[in-house]
């Protein structure tokens, strides 16, 4: 046959069986089957690529985030209270209104909402029964919206029974009754409903875990979190609900939710809002099955116990990002001058967990942000938390508010309780943004900025000491919905199908009984996904990741070109792709194998050199629709596009959704501070000017944001 | 030689995507997709002797200070060559007895997943999903090669 193919042992054992094909055609299907595995090889390595791409672009941005709301730690240090600043921020990490149960139970009131003859959407009875929740979900996926009152009733009631669940819920699996476990659904409505249909719906024969991140990205977060609550307010005992990441409303502010609710309910979305942010803080942090296997959203640290865990007032814990309200002092009684505000650069993000503050004091001291305190302040604050714990449950500490009230839901006062816990916090943020890593040891997670990374040997030890045999875990997305690793002692779950990209990953869940082996059903809700064959989804998620690294890049053309000069000292234009990979990674810090990458982004190289002058002219996204004669604010406005609508909601603090042009001037100094830039007054009112400030002088934030979406319009792939 | 240089870095690249830990180290499940990926057509027996030589002891990872000189000289000495179109299409055609210059997915089904390097199921439905003309229902294997050629250059 002439296919050059040296035979070898293993095909001459094959040869000389007795076949009923012969010899050449045992050779042919060897050949096909040769070329065959190297072509679905080759497909695998460019969706493993693009994963990377995805991958690093999200946690980049989940790091962003915390850097910015750390810098807002470090503002509300540093500015005197009078401060504009300050006052524009300090909301979000206080709540100065109302204080007690009573009177939050009477602005959340639902009864003066009418609901009037022209809604079609479903009505609701309560007390919830399941043919309440059931005619719920019909409803939504008849794609009806619930109307305010409903809404405010159901939250209502969710808050009141959350109150009394315990930290960790405790369920039991037997040989009648196995139970069903989800991880992320990040508001794909489609997804939750191909689980109940694949799987049934939760009721005492039922018994379902969601392991947090319900909320944010997609565009049906209320509704999940609407049947997630209807079902728990009627089967208490078997539905249980883990708190992730992404139930923390500083993180809704910018990966969507506080903009889907405020798209959906615009009168009550303010009052939605902030009840939700209660729940959620009420929220159970995990979940023990049989007393041998640990669900919990992102994952452990060394110093994960449980025992901790479980005593701690959870929802103190607004926003899991909040730094711990201690207040402190440094060594030498000044503040650290030289470390200030969030840490650049991708590898120097400092963790929120493992420097914890220093010693804490009683008084008003300033306070300050988590990250620049030093090892020995650590070590001698968990013995000083303790004490302090000691001595408030003995009931000596008069500054702890609520000595008798742990259950009562008055807000954590920034400035009057310094009891919070350092530790306890800790506790908390590990499990809720740790991510498992293949070698052993316990290290900051400076990708995503927040928990731990942890390895093998971790597992061992804290699932030893808890006597347990299996930690579920979600917080990764996995190509196919579920992935273990450390020994099959640590389980990823995710549901969240298409989450990069329609065809990037499927969803999974886990069924487990009493022998606590957990079985995987997976799947893809997307129809046009499930058609397509892996070449056409790799393809598709390969255009889709380029499009977006493309986009980064654009934002950052003056860095780069800035970059790529200095490997250009003869101004020639042109570099070798070496310089170019390593200029474009110091810029952009995304870890990607920009070599590898060069091919598919740039199209021309002469005898090996990039003409970055031309290439970066060549990257085609549209300029946005305004017309803004700063070319460098526009490029800082693409480049923090997130955090610029971050800010704006946090200003916004009537979530009204429009903002003057007095606070669009404060958002811009805000973020100019954060961002170490100058930016005048005078060009910040220009641009402002510039903007179409219809009517009463207040712009969209929507329309605003949407105005600076960038469009690919190149006609690469 | 430039021309090593360039090989060595093209496999370091490929290593580098599946090197989680960035310790140099790959599972050593993922080698095989990395020999492919470099262009290269080796069988599975030709991985099993490639990996028994870079594994670490059997501790089920390789490094890339073994990996890399083995590597580098499989591509110098082309060990693993690519298979020319014709010899493809030959191939076809000796199980295409007839020469129609398409075969039933059943058929082609029969022989993957019964002579040379197997297929398990899941290979084989991912093949067919690959393959099979909708419309007709056949793989039309003349079509097929030129275009799953295409497919990964592009």
């Amino acid at each position: 046959m002439g296919c050059g193919m040296g035979k070898s042992s293993l095909q001459e054992k094959k040869c000389t069986r007795v076949s009923i094909y012969s010899v050449p055609a045992i050779r042919a299907a060897l050949l096909i089957q040769r070329w065959y595995r190297q072509y679905v090889a080759r497909l695998e390595m460019r969706r493993r690529c693009t994963w990377n791409i995805f991958q690093s672009i999200e946690y980049a941005g989940e790091q962003d985030q915390i850097k910015l709301y750390s810098f807002f730690g470090f503002l509300m240090d540093h500015f005197t209270p009078a401060s504009s600043e300050r006052n524009l921020i300090s909301h979000i990490f206080r709540e100065n209104e109302i204080c007690r149960d009573t009177e939050w139970e009477r602005y959340f009131c639902y009864k003066d909402i009418e609901v009037p003859d022209s809604y079609t959407g479903p009505h609701l009875t309560f007390p919830m029964t399941f043919c309440g929740v059931s005619k719920l979900v019909e409803a939504f996926k008849q794609k009806q919206q619930l109307h305010a009152r409903y809404v405010l009733q159901i939250l209502g009631e969710t808050w009141r029974l959350l109150r009394i669940l315990p930290n960790i819920n405790h369920v039991s699996v037997c040989q009648t009754k196995e139970i069903t476990i989800c991880g992320d659904l990040h508001g794909q409505l489609e997804d939750l409903l191909l689980i109940f249909y694949k799987n049934g719906l939760p009721s005492s024969e039922k018994p379902y875990i969601f392991n947090g991140d319900f909320v944010d990205r997609g565009k049906s977060s209320l509704e999940i979190l609407l049947i997630l609550f209807g079902f728990l307010l009627v089967y208490p005992n078997d539905l249980h609900l883990n708190r992730g990441n992404h139930e923390d409303h500083i993180v809704n502010l910018r990966y969507g939710f506080t903009k889907e609710i405020l798209g959906k309910y615009r009168v009550h979305g303010k009052k939605i809002l902030k009840l939700l942010q209660k729940i959620f803080s009420w929220l159970p942090l995990a979940t023990v099955i049989n007393d041998k296997v640990l669900v919990v959203h992102g994952g452990i640290s060394n110093s994960t116990d449980l025992n901790v865990v479980s005593r701690v007032d959870r929802h103190r814990y607004v926003s899991v990002l909040r730094p711990p309200k201690v207040v402190h002092q440094t060594l030498n009684g000044n503040r650290n001058e030289g470390d200030n505000g969030p840490a650049e650069g991708r590898r120097r993000v400092r963790s929120l967990t493992n420097h914890s503050s220093a010693l804490p004091q009683r008084n008003s001291l300033p306070r300050r942000s988590l990250q620049n305190s030093s090892i020995s302040h650590q070590l001698s604050s968990s013995v000083e938390d303790e004490l302090k714990r000691r001595r408030r449950l003995a009931g000596f500490d008069q500054t702890y508010k609520n000595a008798n009230g742990s259950d009562s839901d008055s807000d954590p006062d920034f400035a009057e309780a310094p009891e919070a816990n350092g530790h306890d916090w800790k506790q908390i943020v590990n499990l809720l943004w740790s991510d498992p890593m293949p070698q052993n040891g316990c290290i900051s997670n400076e990708v995503r900025g927040g928990g731990c990374y942890w390895g093998p040997d971790v597992t061992e030890e804290v699932l030893g000491r808890h006597n347990l045999q299996l930690l579920i875990r979600s917080h990764e997305c996995k190509q196919d919905g579920y992935e273990f690793c450390h020994n099959r002692r640590v389980l990823t779950i995710f549901s969240a199908s298409n989450y990069y990209e329609v065809g990037s990953n499927r969803g999974a869940y886990i069924r487990m009984g009493a022998d606590l082996v957990p079985h995987f059903i997976q799947y893809q809700a997307s129809r046009t996904c499930r058609d397509l064959t892996l070449r056409q989804s790799v393809g598709w998620t390969e255009r889709s990741a380029l499009r977006a690294l493309r986009e980064q890049l654009f934002v950052h053309k003056s860095d780069l070109i800035r970059a790529y000069r200095e490997f250009d000292p003869h101004h020639t234009g042109k570099i070798s792709m070496r310089h170019w990979a390593s200029a474009t990674e110091t810029v952009l810090k995304l870890g990607l194998p920009w070599r590898v990458l060069r091919s598919q982004l740039v199209s021309r190289t002469h005898y090996g050199m990039v003409d970055y002058q031309q290439w970066i002219k060549e990257l085609s996204i549209t300029e946005p629709k305004l017309e803004v004669s700063d070319t460098s604010i526009l490029e800082t406005m693409y480049k923090n596009h997130s955090n610029l609508e971050t800010i704006f909601r946090i200003i916004d603090t009537d979530h009204s959704g429009l903002i003057s042009l007095e606070e669009f001037r404060q958002t811009w100094k805000l973020l100019s501070s954060h961002l170490k830039m100058e930016i005048s007054d005078k060009a910040i009112t220009d641009l402002a000017h510039s903007i179409d400030f219809n009517k009463d002088g207040s712009i969209d934030i929507n329309e605003f944001m949407e105005a600076f979406r960038l469009v690919d319009l190149s006609a690469h792939g | 030689t430039e021309e090593e240089n360039t090989g060595a870095r093209k496999i370091r690249a490929a290593f580098h995507v599946f090197d989680h830990k960035a310790d140099n180290t790959v599972d050593v499940r993922e080698v095989s997709t990395i020999i492919y990926s470099l262009g290269c057509f080796p069988t599975k027996a030709d991985i099993h002797r490639f990996v028994d030589e870079v594994e670490e002891d059997n501790m089920g990872y390789v490094h890339l200070d073994k990996f890399l000189p083995v590597m580098t000289k499989v591509l110098l000495e082309n060990k693993f060559p690519p298979i020319p179109e014709e010899n493809l299409l030959q191939a076809f055609e000796v199980l295409d007895k007839e020469r129609r210059g398409y075969m039933e997915p059943q058929e082609l089904a029969k022989y993957m997943k019964s002579e040379g390097e197997t297929f398990s199921q899941e290979e084989m439905n991912e093949m067919l999903t690959a393959l099979v003309d909708e419309k007709k229902n056949l793989i039309c294997y003349k079509e097929l090669i030129s275009q799953l050629t295409l497919d990964l250059d592009t």
